[in-house]
């Protein structure tokens, strides 16, 4: 079973984190996450985080990891909708994130990996 | 004069009880109208420590306490274990110290993520972590 419900367009694959993850489904969703990655040959890997409150050092460094881990299959990640208040407290809480790819929202991201539009078939250009 | 608004106690056994204390905080600091930023820092703040007592710790308990003093409220979380303790507190302090293979940020980041922050820890006996988060004075 899916640890979360992963939407493939193209070859990009969009993920919307809605529920609030215990740590081992966080860890499950890295692994299938990359494991999907390698298989089916995905360029782009979009995380929506829009609906999550909080964003501690645990979840945090795993998204740092989902990111290192796609760029090592070639793959780039960028995390999209993190809300003010999460940023600010993530810096205080001292996570630098370094590297970790983000844009405002998901139409910010396509853009970011190269996607201008996508067409009614579902199609990347 | 201080009132004692609400009181709660949860066990902390599972990462499950980890999820349950977020949930339980972030009433608490719903009902103080906390604004979102310090909401956001308490709820991320009580993530940290709840998985300490975990991890660290080997389980333990959180105790939430709201209360009205002079016209601002106080949220107190004490995070309590019987676990190995801490013998250098200061060390453990510091960022980017762990002994599990973490980030080692929970208790320096909590530090400044909260108004007031105490550890009382003995060694072979356990670890009391408490925070404190204030809203600001009213009227
Ligand atoms: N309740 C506790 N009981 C015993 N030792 C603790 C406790 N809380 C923290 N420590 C010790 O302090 C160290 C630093 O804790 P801190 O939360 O800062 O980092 P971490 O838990 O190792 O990693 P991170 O929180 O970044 O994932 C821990 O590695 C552990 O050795
Ligand atoms: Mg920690």
């Amino acid at each position: 079973m899916n640890a979360l419900p992963l939407l493939r367009i193209g070859d990009v694959l969009l993920v919307s984190i809605q529920t609030e993850l215990h740590d081992e489904l966080a860890l499950r969703f890295q692994r299938e996450l990359a494991e999907k990655v390698a298989d089916e040959h995905i360029r782009g890997v979009i995380i929506d985080i829009s609906a999550l409150e909080i964003v501690d050092s645990f979840l945090g460094r795993v998204l740092h990891d989902i990111a290192a881990t796609t760029s090592v299959l070639a793959a780039r990640t960028v995390v999209v909708g993190m809300r003010p208040a999460v940023a600010i407290t993530l810096v205080e809480l001292g996570l630098s994130l370094h590297g970790l790819r983000t844009a405002l929202n998901v139409e910010a991201g396509l853009r970011q990996l190269g996607i201008r539009r996508l067409d009614v078939s579902g199609e990347a250009r | 004069m201080s009132r004692v608004l609400a009181a709660d106690t949860m066990p902390i056994r599972s990462e499950g009880d980890i999820v349950g204390v977020r949930q339980l905080v972030r009433q608490h600091g719903a009902a103080a109208e906390l604004s979102l930023v310090e909401q956001t820092k308490l709820v991320t703040a009580a993530s940290e420590l709840a998985r300490n007592t975990l991890l660290h710790g080997g389980g333990g308990k959180v105790e939430v306490e709201s209360v009205e003093e002079d016209r601002r409220r106080t949220i107190r979380l004490s995070f309590i274990d019987s676990g190995p303790g801490i013998e250098d507190v200061e060390l453990a302090l510091t960022d980017g110290y762990t002994t599990a293979g973490g980030l080692g940020l929970g208790l320096g980041g909590t530090r400044r993520l909260a108004g007031e922050f105490e550890i009382d820890s003995v060694p072979g006996e356990g670890t009391t972590v408490t925070v404190r988060f204030h809203t600001r004075v009213r009227g």
